[in-house]
């Protein structure tokens, strides 16, 4: 195992596109690395550029102590699952996983060896015999898995593994990846992983930390307690979590010190804890609320902002609210015990945001303006 | 058998209706199989009259349409066989071998090479060569005889079967080249990144993963050339000039020559002969043939 760094890494395509604009990324050795982010913001085609799938035209990828830039992907030290796992249609289970080692001409009996330990623990044994047509989804990326883990690469590499299975099988062999990299770790063997998906969940439960790519650029690297808690820009705090930050605009003005934020003709106070932490000076930002951190609390209460239920979504554990205040169109999780069961569509409502946990945006860049003076992560 | 859809089974007499809608659909499949039959048979007519006629008498060929003979002999076989010339029909069949065997083996090669080529590598002049491999699909063959005939001539090649092999072994044959494109470009390319990740080479890639995939088209394309050089008579008929080297369709043609009175049975035997190796041939390669020309066209 080795780690894996992206120096000021950049792709331009034929057409003059720039998909990836000189990216910075260590992934320590074990690490479990996600790339996450919106269609199009190139996390596959930078993980393909790690496979050496894709040609590099700016920047250095170094695995260990190497420069792999111009070596071809099999001399990479990598091996790669993908989304719709590309078995070998034509061959058994059995020489599906050892092809690889079988171009290297490995020894008959090492290759036994091999295909036994991988086929045994992702639990395919039975399967060996079979062809992939015979197999079903998750079966076939159990092989998939298989045939990355019989190479013992330097890097995993994963792109969108679990995306063609249905939401039952892609929560458990969520659980059996994770599992399998805790187990490699705790073997000593640690294995240092990329993975790429579009999927939030799959991303925070299973990243140690986690890179947020939009139109080729990083967004954010952290674990994901930080990315949920710190979002270093409006971006980051919009795509984690669900349901989405509340981001809308207010303007920051300080009446004899005390700072306090003003959307569409509602002024709420800011928090003290929050207070310190806002360096901005006064203007325009934008707000950000998790609707997780909105309670509801009668109409026109101080410090709550105001506004008419549009939508109430039950959801048997929480209640989604959405409500309509002022331009913006807010939503807040209530857990349904918490619920007052009177409300319906159309009633005044007051929403109180949890005061320190509001996050202030710049206006333009979005850089995220109320982290400073606690910067411990 | 009903032939309409998935009536559950009830223990309730059939109703006026269902009765009604039932006889419908047997009269309807009644007729429309009538008619295939018939239309089919006409169709196919022809090849069983060859058969039945080449058991017929000389005597007896012409004074009857019905195929079935009336003395069976296979006196036309025997006579076809020795043939008119000093070698027996068989000779003539090894030579169609020595043709069509290197030809079908150097299309299947030449032709996956370039069409991997075409479907999966980007290079400089991509656009216009594939331009020029189409424009010659779209080219008459006959323009092209007489300019390859003096090339051939310069080589010192005639009267040899360099000339009707040695093209298809440098993917002369475009359509089937562009057969093999069109399969390919429905082959995702994940397979072949799967395999350059295990650490294969382009060529290792070719022969271990995507040649296996190509095999229904591959085999069409082999059955396609082996049927049409089996066939082809004016190739052999410019290039070759000795008897000894003539190929099957040259020999039939030389028994109706050589003779004032033409043995028809014999003529007709040794059609019948020489239709067998591609019927056996495409018989035995049925399913991956209609896979072929099927997905090759279809998907995309």
């Amino acid at each position: 195992m080795a780690e894996l760094r992206l120096n000021s890494i950049e792709k331009t395509y034929g057409n003059g596109f720039k998909a990836v604009h000189g990216i910075n990324l260590h992934v320590k050795e074990g690490e479990f690395m996600v790339l996450v982010g919106p269609s199009g913001c190139a996390k596959s085609t930078t993980l393909r550029m790690i496979a050496g799938l894709e040609t590099i035209t700016g920047g250095e990828i170094q695995i260990g102590d190497n420069v792999v830039n111009d070596l071809v992907p099999g001399k990479r030290g990598i091996a790669m699952v993908f989304q719709n796992y590309a078995l070998y249609p034509h061959m058994k289970v059995r020489n599906n996983l050892s092809f690889g080692l079988r171009l290297k001409r490995k020894p008959a009996e090492e290759i036994a060896a091999a295909t036994k330990t991988v086929s045994g623990i992702l639990e395919i044994e039975a399967l060996l015999d079979r062809l992939p047509k015979q197999l079903s989804g998750g079966q076939a990326q159990r092989v998939a898995l298989g045939r990355a883990l019989i190479k013992q690469p330097e890097v995993f590499l994963f792109d969108e593994p679990l995306s063609n299975l249905d939401a039952k099988l892609r929560a458990s062999m969520r659980v059996r990846i994770t599992d399998l990299h805790k187990r490699l770790r705790a073997e000593g063997l640690p294995a240092t992983v990329v993975y790429v998906t579009h999927d939030q969940v799959e991303a925070m439960t299973m990243g140690d930390r986690i890179c947020v790519m939009k139109d080729g650029h990083i967004m954010q690297v952290a674990d994901p307690v930080t990315l949920y808690e710190r979002p270093a820009n409006a971006f980051v705090a919009g795509f984690i979590g669900m349901p989405e930050m509340n981001l809308f605009p207010a303007v920051l003005s300080r009446a004899e010190g005390v700072p306090s934020l003003t959307t569409d003709g509602q002024t709420i106070q800011v928090a003290e804890g929050l207070a310190d932490r806002v360096t901005a000076v006064d203007g325009p930002v934008t707000l950000g609320v998790r609707p997780q951190h909105l309670s509801v609390v009668a109409p026109d209460t101080p410090d709550a902002l105001t506004g008419t239920i549009s939508n109430l979504e039950f959801m048997g554990h929480e209640v989604n609210l959405h409500a309509r205040v002022g331009h913006a169109l807010l939503v807040a999780v209530i857990p349904s015990e918490r619920f007052d069961r009177t409300l319906a569509r159309g009633d005044r409502v007051g929403l109180l945001p949890l005061g320190p946990r509001i996050h202030l945006f710049n206006a333009e860049s979005g850089e995220n303006i109320s982290l400073a003076a606690n910067q411990k992560t | 058998m009903s032939l309409l859809p998935d009536i559950p089974a009830t223990a309730a007499p059939p109703t006026q209706l269902q009765l009604k809608l039932r006889r419908q659909a047997r009269i309807s499949a009644t007729l429309r199989y009538s008619l295939l039959i018939v239309v089919g048979l006409i169709m196919i007519y022809p090849l069983i009259w060859l058969v039945g006629a080449s058991f017929k008498t000389n005597a007896e060929m012409f004074t009857s349409a019905w195929f079935w003979p009336k003395d069976a002999t296979i006196q036309g076989y025997i006579d076809g066989w020795k043939t008119s010339t000093p070698y027996t029909f068989g000779h003539f069949f090894i030579n169609s071998l020595q043709i069509v065997i290197p030809k079908v083996i150097g299309t299947a090669i030449s032709c996956t090479l370039v069409a991997y080529g075409f479907a999966r590598f980007e290079f400089p002049g991509k656009k216009i060569l594939f331009a020029i491999l189409i424009a010659t699909l779209l080219l008459p063959d006959v323009v092209t005889r007489i300019p390859q005939y003096l090339l051939f001539r310069e080589l010192g090649w005639l009267d040899t079967y360099l000339p009707l092999f040695a093209p298809a072994w440098l993917a002369g044959d475009a359509f089937f080249v562009f057969m093999v494109i069109q399969f390919l470009r429905a082959i995702p390319r994940e397979m072949e990144e799967a395999a350059r990740v295990d650490g294969a080479n382009t060529l290792q890639t070719l022969i271990f993963i995507v040649v296996p995939m190509l095999t229904p088209a591959l085999v069409s394309v082999c059955l396609f050339q082996f049927m049409w050089t089996m066939n082809d008579f004016l190739g052999p008929l410019i290039y070759i000039s000795t008897v000894e080297k003539y190929p099957i369709s040259l020999a039939l043609k030389l028994s109706i020559d050589a003779t004032e009175a033409f043995n028809w049975n014999s003529i007709l035997a040794m059609t019948v002969l020489a239709l067998t190796p591609s019927l056996i041939v495409f018989f035995l390669a049925q399913k991956s043939f209609i896979q072929g020309i099927s997905s090759g066209g279809v998907k995309g």
